[in-house]
């Protein structure tokens, strides 16, 4: 169920920041991606300013994909207001799920989100108390009601003071995940043991290939 | 007869424009070029087409002149001209003096008598507006510190032909007590004692400001409301030849007149109009103007004398040279732009053809020294265009340090990125969200009350029928981005349509349109963005009716969205299908048609599946409302 199977997948990233003028991280990240061949950038609020979210669009859209990205900044531990409109919509039942429901099967989800607070805030010991990963455990719920393969998150922390370079370094580190995810080259049973996508990329893109 | 003679003459000077200024355009070499070189070519030394009435016609020519500078103070407002007062009292006031002091010089070491050396000096030390504003804006070099310094040189020599034509018979040869009705020509004022005269020229170009400011708005509203465009014309003409004339009746440069007259205006809001009304008049003559001196080229004189002539060329021209480019230097100029003033303004100007012979009547100077000076002058201009090419070709790729000039651009005249024709109760809501956002809005309305209304209130809108493509040219749809057509006449709207699309084809353009006809000739005429003017306020009604017969509020406007959507999609559809019918009867029908269809339509899509997701029936029917995997509380 993983590399060898999928050689060239297509990527669908579901952007959504409802202030793109205003972000640093995400909108580098964004551009990382947005123009690589196999990848289709979605951007919720641009399309869809009045939340007014054409359902059989986006499923189309859904079918089209083997990978689905959902990029965002972490809101209040979850996704921006769209993201949630999108999800209420467009994830119908008898559509996405229930025992018809099985459009979205087999295919990958993955969160890509940007904290302000740095990692060490997420935790037993943090401010915050749980884990990223812990906090997107909606979304990973929803992915395995809708049949699909929850991928480990690709998590830039501590957003709010970060310099040139390291935002760079990130961007690069994403645009490296989504290519080898389209690729296959990327090692996903190895990057299942990872607390996020982005721990150990070097590990996980190495071993990608064998 | 005479009515023949005027149409030969006007063929041949026509003819020679239209072949010769295209050629030399697409020989990269500039219209002034082209001008000159037709001037040549049908002069008593080329075809001999034209001979002697050539000069007539410079003097009418130059009346070109006159209106460009009308047009120059017509997009400077006041403020601005105000900022420029350094480099016009300073540079300007330098460059006349030094350059005149080193050529009054020069003559005097080639023999000539003190006095006739210094009225050379002066004479020669303008520069020509004419050749020097054409060939800069058509090079679009206006707005760059360059052409700004050259811009400023230029008005202080027009200012300073004034004391020039008051000094010149104070040095004729011996006689004192020139007879001033010689010295001015017909100006009537010279009868008068020197304080009174000075009154009334302060009085004229007091009058020319209060009558500016105060009159010609009124005036131009109430014949703007006539809606004839020719009235508007004359009105415009009228004007400026009306101050022509009394600036010369007061002595004074009635280009310098007209400038004042077009700097009073430029903040009103029939700057636009004027300007597009003036501007053919301007080129025209402009041109005629170019003409005349191309064939007034003594070539008989250059042929024998051709050493000496060229001598004095180069002499010439290097002075000036020598004298701008350390004077821009010394104000700051970047090496790039000082070459640009430096080259530009070396020549000398039309007015020493009118000082030449002013001062020949003042005995000042013989026909011996003024006429090959004369030759020299007119060689100097048609130079100039070449001078400016080398440095474009050769010196700027060269030796130019790339200075970005496009900064200074805007603070000479930024242009607004959007235009909106039509200012009514459609397009100022436009135009209203746009500057609550901070961006710059162009409008253009032919209601000239309205306009007035508007303009008392600070917003930046502007008389004028904006289907005329040079108004759109003027109001700068040649840099601005999107085009927004507010009007409430649909035939209008679409003639706007056409002449947007075929003259300024980058422009994206948002139209109001009236109803769904209307919305189909514009998407077959190309716009891509239709404004159905009553849709959204039909629906938000709609969504009220609803929420009052008690349906929930979100359900409702949701309902609308999807209702517009849906609706949007029929227009682009039917739009296209209607051109496979053809056997409709009248428009009245075809209306009560499209209603059925939309009926039809609307049947068939009734909202029953909207939102589905938020619908939780198929969940109860499988899970009977207890199970484990119900995502919805219901």
């Amino acid at each position: 169920m993983s590399a060898e199977t999928s050689r060239r997948c297509t990527i669908l990233v579901l952007f959504a920041h409802p202030a793109l003028e205003k972000s640093r991280v995400n909108r580098r990240l964004a551009d990382a991606v947005r123009e690589l061949p196999g990848i289709t950038f979605h951007d919720l609020y641009e399309a869809y300013p009045d939340f007014d979210i054409d359902v059989p669009a986006e499923q189309t859209l859904l079918l089209a994909h083997d990978v689905i990205v959902l990029q965002h900044p972490f809101f209040w531990y979850s996704t921006p207001a769209i993201l949630k409109q999108w999800q209420d919509l467009v994830l119908e039942h008898g559509w996405a799920y229930g025992s018809r429901g099985t459009a979205l099967r087999g295919k990958r989800l993955m969160s890509a989100v940007t904290t302000g607070g740095r990692e060490e805030a997420y935790g037993s010991g943090g401010r915050n108390r749980f884990t990223i990963r812990q906090l997107l455990t909606p979304i990973e719920q929803t992915a395995a009601l809708c049949g699909m393969d929850y991928l480990p998150p690709f998590v830039v922390h501590g957003t709010h003071r970060m310099a040139d370079s390291e935002m760079r370094m990130h961007a690069d580190a994403y645009r490296r995940v989504l290519e080898g995810l389209r690729d296959g080259v990327l090692d996903v049973e190895a990057a299942r043991d990872h607390p996020r996508m982005n721990w150990d990329l070097d590990a996980v893109l190495a071993h990608g290939n064998g | 007869m005479h009515g023949e003679g005027f149409f030969y003459q006007a063929f041949v000077y026509l003819a020679a424009a239209v072949i010769s200024v295209p050629i030399a355009k697409r020989l990269g070499l500039g219209s002034v070029l082209g001008y000159l070189i037709a001037g040549i070519a049908i002069g008593p030394f080329g075809l001999g087409l034209i001979g002697e009435e050539g000069k007539d016609v410079m003097q009418f020519a130059e009346f070109g002149v006159v209106m460009m500078l009308f047009l120059i103070g017509l997009e400077l407002e006041p403020t601005r001209v105000w900022r420029l007062r350094a480099p016009i009292l300073g540079l300007g006031g330098l460059q006349v003096a030094l350059s005149t002091a080193v050529v009054a010089g020069l003559a005097l070491l080639l023999g000539l008598e003190w006095r006739s050396a210094l009225a050379v000096g002066m004479i020669l030390s303008l520069s020509s507006t004419a050749i020097v504003l054409q060939t800069l804006s058509e090079k679009g070099l206006m707005r760059t510190a360059g052409g700004q310094s050259a811009f400023s040189v230029l008005l202080f020599q027009d200012l300073a032909v004034i004391p020039m034509l008051a000094i010149l018979p104070l040095l004729a040869a011996g006689t004192v007590g020139v007879d001033p009705a010689a010295a001015h020509g017909d100006a009537w004022i010279d009868g008068l004692p020197a304080l009174l005269r000075m009154a009334v020229v302060v009085g004229a170009v007091g009058a020319i400001v209060v009558a500016g400011r105060f009159l010609t708005r009124p005036a131009f509203r109430l014949i703007a409301s006539t809606r004839l465009r020719e009235l508007f014309t004359a009105a415009a003409l009228l004007l400026v030849i009306g101050i022509a004339l009394l600036m010369a009746q007061v002595g004074l440069s009635p280009a310098l007149g007209t400038f004042v007259a077009g700097v009073v205006l430029a903040n009103s809001e029939y700057r636009h109009e004027l300007e597009s009304d003036i501007d053919p008049f301007k080129g025209l003559l402009l041109g005629l103007f170019f003409i005349a001196v191309g064939a007034s080229i003594d070539f008989a004189l250059i042929a024998a004398r051709p050493a000496a002539i060229a001598g004095l060329v180069a002499a010439l021209l290097a002075v000036k040279m020598l004298v701008l480019f350390g004077l821009g230097r010394a104000f700051g100029l970047g090496t790039d732009q000082n070459l640009l003033l430096t080259l530009g303004l070396a020549q000398s100007g039309e007015f020493a053809f009118v000082l030449f012979s002013f001062a020949s009547q003042n005995r000042v100077l013989t026909t011996g020294i003024t006429a090959p000076l004369i030759a020299v002058v007119a060689l100097s201009m048609a130079l100039t265009p070449l001078l400016l090419l080398v440095n474009e070709r050769w010196i700027q790729p060269r030796f130019g340090t790339k200075e970005r000039v496009e900064r200074e651009a805007d603070e000479f005249a930024a242009s607004s990125p959007v235009i909106i024709a039509g200012f009514g109760r459609f397009g100022s809501i436009v135009g209203r969200l746009l500057t609550a956002n901070g961006i710059r809005t162009t409008v253009l309305d032919v209601d000239s009350d309205q306009v007035e209304v508007l303009r008392r209130m600070g917003l930046e809108v502007f008389y004028g029928d904006a289907s005329r493509h040079d108004l759109l040219q003027a109001a700068g749809a040649g840099q601005a981005r999107l085009l927004v057509l507010a009007l409430d006449n649909p035939e209008k709207t679409l003639e706007l349509v056409h002449t947007a699309r075929r003259h300024f084809p980058h422009l994206t353009i948002l139209t109001r349109a009236t109803g769904r006809r209307d919305a189909y000739e514009l998407l077959d005429a190309g716009v891509h963005h239709v404004y159905r003017e009553t849709v959204d306020t039909s629906l938000r009604l709609g969504i009220d009716a609803l929420r009052l017969l008690g349906v929930p509020a979100y359900r409702a406007h949701r309902s609308a969205r999807t209702f517009l959507r849906h609706d949007e999609a029929s227009v682009r559809e039917l739009a296209s299908l209607r051109h496979d019918r053809k056997h409709y009867i009248n428009v009245a029908r075809q209306r009560i048609r499209d209603l059925e269809e939309l009926l039809l339509a609307d049947l068939g899509e009734r909202d029953e599946n909207l939102d589905a997701g938020w619908d939780t029936e198929s969940l109860r029917e499988e899970f009977g409302g207890a199970a484990a995997g119900d995502t919805r509380e219901s």
